[in-house]
């Protein structure tokens, strides 16, 4: 039996915990300086907007952490010692390990702007971020405008979070669409009529120069960097992504990158500790994937792998079709296989896309322009069923097939329009045309 | 976390309007309450009824029709009403002394003594009785009254909310006109027809509708000829037929949130609600074992009041005491045999000692019915029996704590708890029914939205973060949990019985050989 150190308690740890626990009797301990219970950090958002309370955020009741004999530490973890395999913590303990898993996770990025580490400047990536928010942006009246720096999924999510305390909102996007290093042209720019039709004040193209304090030291105004414009503002966003969460290691033997770099097999170069989630780092990245997946889904697979590992069965990480979803707004969005925005779409790929008359629907099949293989899809507005797109980029299916089966790809509920005839006559149609 | 609650989520002008207007209209049934009089009734009871709809519509369209489409739960949990603050206290408060006063002292509310005239609320109703079927007013026709607009005025009030959304109106427009319909209008014009028929709400089914094989009922159907026997003969299709068809197809919801009173009070008045009810793993078991105990009080209760009425002879009426008896104990049997052998790997270990603690008694006091020589059936009197349940279940568990503490423990705490209609459905429907709520592969993100908004309790999420389809006996169908999903995730289906029930180990989208490697499908 070894004593399994897991840091983090994200999707990753735990899912990692939950399954070493069911594989074996491994003493197992789960470390965060963040909160006592798994959370899921993709719902903070409906804490602040009121949907949910934050104790719904946690998928486990307090006694289930017990009944499965998973040790929760409340800690910070300051500096990893792995000759010795002992971990320092903040106010002077210690705990050893026989084998560590770091899964830290991640940190909003800040660019180096003037101003960033103001009072009323927060991320939305932790739980301590939140709480700030509910301080700096309680309502309308203690923040009169909130601006938003960066035009990713959770800048976007941050817009609606404030947008439903009635507090307008300014959001900053430095590319020239929303999102458009990863979206089709069509979908990002109705994304960007969805946003403006929600009242936000958008600004493409638009850089932050700096960000101005009052005499108290909290955030009065940003400088744009093109225009020199000034918004007074009393809270400011940064949202322009996130990285890896590991300047604790940085003392330690573990070999870093961006993130924790470690091998198909999730191993670090140091015998016994091991890397999951947003944190780690793949040395050569798989397929079309990032080297560092700061996705849900990814952390939850990378925890299932190497619990098999650490109950004796060694694994790579060998993730299937990728797949993804969000929501802007009111318009949901999901993704499997391969579509790509401008950036970094390659020379083969053809794209296809239908939007709807009411413009908050619309679709994208990617395929190969000579083989017609079937590369992947975008759709929003629309919901898709994983499993048929899963089958069918495994039996490698042609897009002519895909886009006459698109009936059976239906998700949506009961009694709700369906698009596939209308899908199928634009495919079509475009063909003819061609 | 101790969040402060935002002030920022003010309400418009036009919604102070819609609630002062609302008000007013209560206003003027709480002055017929205490007996002030109007020059005429008719024109106050339109008015009052007219006040409370044209509030509800105007708060309605302004919280509403000047949004976008989609979710409307902004600040469901900063509202006093909605998040057990003092305004959920309250009209909790208000709600439960209605149903006391309702149930146990009517003469408060106006009803009338033998050979006088009502007076107080239940006059102000006389007018639209005396129009619909030529009597005054009971306090049942008030309380069907008010009900039956609670359900209207709110419905509509739903099915702006979920104006994106085509399945929650469709059966949204369904409960109000099977509440407009088969409960308020069509036993009013049976009764004109003919004044003999017992008051039949037909979609009201057996156990649902305890009192229905009641000798009075049973011989007040009889009396009023063939369409009195064509309606009974209904009610024991209904039970024996219809229901278990329909549950196949479509999964109790076809009952509990398309037709079923309950449920359309419960899915409209109750909405504001529904993330009131408990998800904890405690209160799943507390609900297994008393709704299970209600459903064998009810069988008990009708089997005991059915054979008392019945005789010995043969040549007098072909049922008699001994067939019946035979019938149940063969009924019961061929249920639990059946269960036991097809379905036994489907049941919890509780279930199983559940199910076999409750036949077993049962068979036991059956048994003694036919070695004993009492002759009330298991040595209990059944009129004493069928007024407790009458009081305990149909009244104060259904009535006070059912509708009365909406705003505290959410709004279908009777159908969870205690109906055992929903029991025998549920029962069916975890069993032998094609519905299921398909998870989406890997997609789920563990936000607890699901979980959050179910309003049977049911811990969504937990199904769905295993990539697992939801298959409960509780769930009714609303469909809200897929509603509310913001990744797409879930899905209300009939579809084939294969797969339905789907543990998996790993989800969709990882490794395939890993997958194949676990997943013992």
């Amino acid at each position: 039996m070894h004593h399994i150190v897991i840091i983090g308690n994200g999707i990753s740890g735990v899912t990692l915990a939950r399954h070493v626990r069911k594989l074996s009797d491994h003493k197992i301990t789960i470390i965060s300086s963040e909160s006592e219970f798994f959370f899921s950090r993709t719902a903070l958002m409906y804490v602040y907007m009121g949907h949910m309370k934050f104790e719904h955020t946690q998928p486990y009741e307090k006694w289930f952490w017990k009944k499965n004999r998973i040790h929760l530490k409340k800690a910070y973890v300051q500096k990893v010692n792995t000759d010795d395999k002992t971990l320092y913590l903040a106010g002077g303990g210690q705990l050893t390990y026989d084998k560590l898993v770091i899964a830290t996770g991640s940190k909003p990025n800040k660019f180096g702007w003037p101003g960033q580490d103001l009072k009323g400047v927060l991320g939305l990536y932790h739980k301590q971020d939140l709480e700030n928010l509910e301080r700096y942006a309680p309502n309308n009246e203690v923040c009169k405008r909130a601006v938003i720096v960066g035009g990713g999924l959770i800048g976007i999510e941050l817009a609606e979070m404030l947008s439903s305390r009635s507090i307008p909102v300014t959001f900053l996007v430095r590319e020239s669409s929303f999102w458009n290093g990863v979206l089709p042209e069509g979908e990002s720019t109705m994304i960007n009529r969805h946003i403006l039709s929600h009242h936000i004040d958008l600004r493409l193209s638009t850089n932050l120069k700096e960000i101005k304090a009052n005499d108290k030291g909290r955030v009065k105004s940003v400088i744009i960097e093109e225009t020199k414009e000034e918004i007074a503002c009393d809270l400011v966003g940064l949202t322009a992504g996130v990285s890896p969460n590991i300047d604790f290691l940085k003392s330690s033997k573990i070999a870093l990158g961006k993130g924790v770099l470690v091998n198909r097999q999730l191993e670090t170069n140091v015998k016994d500790v091991f890397a999951i989630g947003d944190c780690a780092e793949q040395q050569k990245a798989i397929g079309n994937r990032q080297p560092i997946e700061s996705v849900w889904y990814t952390g939850r697979m990378m925890g299932e792998t190497l619990a098999q590992t650490l109950c004796g069965n060694r694994r790579s990480y060998k993730p299937g079709h990728w797949f993804n979803s969000a929501k802007f707004f009111d318009i949901e969005y999901q993704t499997y296989g391969w579509v790509h925005g401008m950036k970094g779409k390659p020379e083969y790929e053809e794209q296809f896309h239908w939007i709807h008359k009411d413009d908050d629907k619309c679709i994208t099949v990617a395929y190969h322009k000579n083989t017609r293989l079937f590369l992947g899809i975008n759709t929003f507005g629309i919901r898709m069923r994983h499993e048929i797109f899963d089958r069918w980029l495994t039996e490698e299916r042609d897009v002519d097939y895909v886009m006459e089966h698109l009936e059976e790809a239906n998700f949506d509920p009961e009694f709700y329009s369906r698009y596939e005839n209308q899908i199928l006559k634009a495919f079509t149609n475009r063909l003819q045309t061609v | 976390m101790s969040l402060a609650k935002p002030d920022a989520l003010h309400i418009t002008n036009a919604q102070k309007i819609g609630i002062i207007t609302g008000v007013t209209g209560l206003f003027i049934m709480v002055l017929a309450l205490f007996n002030v009089e109007f020059p005429s009734k008719g024109l106050f009871l339109v008015l009052s009824i007219g006040l409370v709809a044209t509030g509800v519509i105007v708060y309605t369209r302004s919280a509403y029709l000047h949004k976008l489409e989609g979710i409307k739960n902004d600040g469901t949990w900063f509202k006093s009403v909605s998040s057990r603050g003092i305004w959920g206290w309250i009209i909790g408060l208000i709600l439960t002394g209605f149903y006391i006063v309702l149930y146990f002292f009517p003469e408060y509310l106006g009803l009338a003594s033998e050979g006088t005239a009502n007076t107080g609320l239940i006059s102000l109703f006389d007018p639209l009785s005396e129009l619909l079927s030529g009597r005054p007013a009971s306090q049942w026709f008030v309380y069907g009254t008010l009900y039956t607009l609670a359900i209207l005025a709110f419905g509509y009030k739903f099915i702006l909310k979920y104006r994106h959304n085509r399945y929650q109106q469709l059966r949204t427009i369904s409960v109000m006109f099977f509440q407009l319909a088969f409960a308020f209008l069509i036993p009013e014009v049976m009764y004109v027809m003919n004044n003999n028929l017992p008051y039949y709400d037909m979609k009201s089914i057996w156990p649902l509708n305890y009192y229905i094989f009641d000798e009075w009922s049973v011989n007040a159907f009889i009396s009023a000829g063939n369409l009195g026997l064509g309606l009974l003969i209904f009610g024991i299709l209904s039970v024996f037929v219809i229901t278990p068809i329909l549950t196949f197809k479509y999964g109790k919801r076809w009952y509990c949130s398309w037709v079923c009173g309950c449920g359309g009070l419960a899915e409209t008045a109750g909405d504001p609600f529904r993330h009131l009810s408990s998800k904890k793993l405690s209160a799943w078991r507390l609900e297994r074992w008393l709704i299970h105990v209600v459903l064998v009080f009810s069988v008990v209760m009708t089997t005991a009041v059915v054979y008392s009425y019945l005789g010995y002879d043969h040549n007098h009426f072909w049922l008699t005491r001994g067939v019946f008896i035979s019938l149940v104990v063969g009924l019961l049997s061929f249920v639990f045999f059946g269960v036991m052998y097809f379905k036994r790997q489907e049941f919890g270990k509780d279930a199983k000692y559940g199910a076999i603690g409750f036949f077993v008694l049962i068979a036991l006091l059956l048994i003694m019915h036919f070695t004993g020589t009492t002759d009330k059936l298991f040595y209990i009197n059944s009129g004493s029996l069928r007024s407790a349940y009458g009081l305990y279940i149909g009244s104060i568990f259904s009535g006070v704590i059912g509708t009365g503490f909406y705003p505290i423990l959410g709004n279908r705490v009777w159908c969870r708890f205690g109906c055992p209609m929903a029991a025998i459905l549920g029962f069916q429907q975890r069993l032998f029914s094609k519905f299921r709520i398909t998870t989406n592969g890997g997609q789920c993100i563990s936000c607890g939205n699901c979980s959050t908004y179910c309003e049977m309790g049911i811990d969504v999420r937990a199904y769905a973060q295993k990539g697992e389809n939801i298959v409960r006996s509780s769930c009714v169908g609303c469909g809200i949990c897929a509603a509310v999903c913001p990744r797409g995730v879930l899905k209300l289906e009939n579809d084939s019985l294969n797969g339905r029930i789907n543990a998996n180990e790993i989800l969709l989208g990882n490794d395939v050989d890993l997958i194949k490697l676990l997943n013992k499908n």
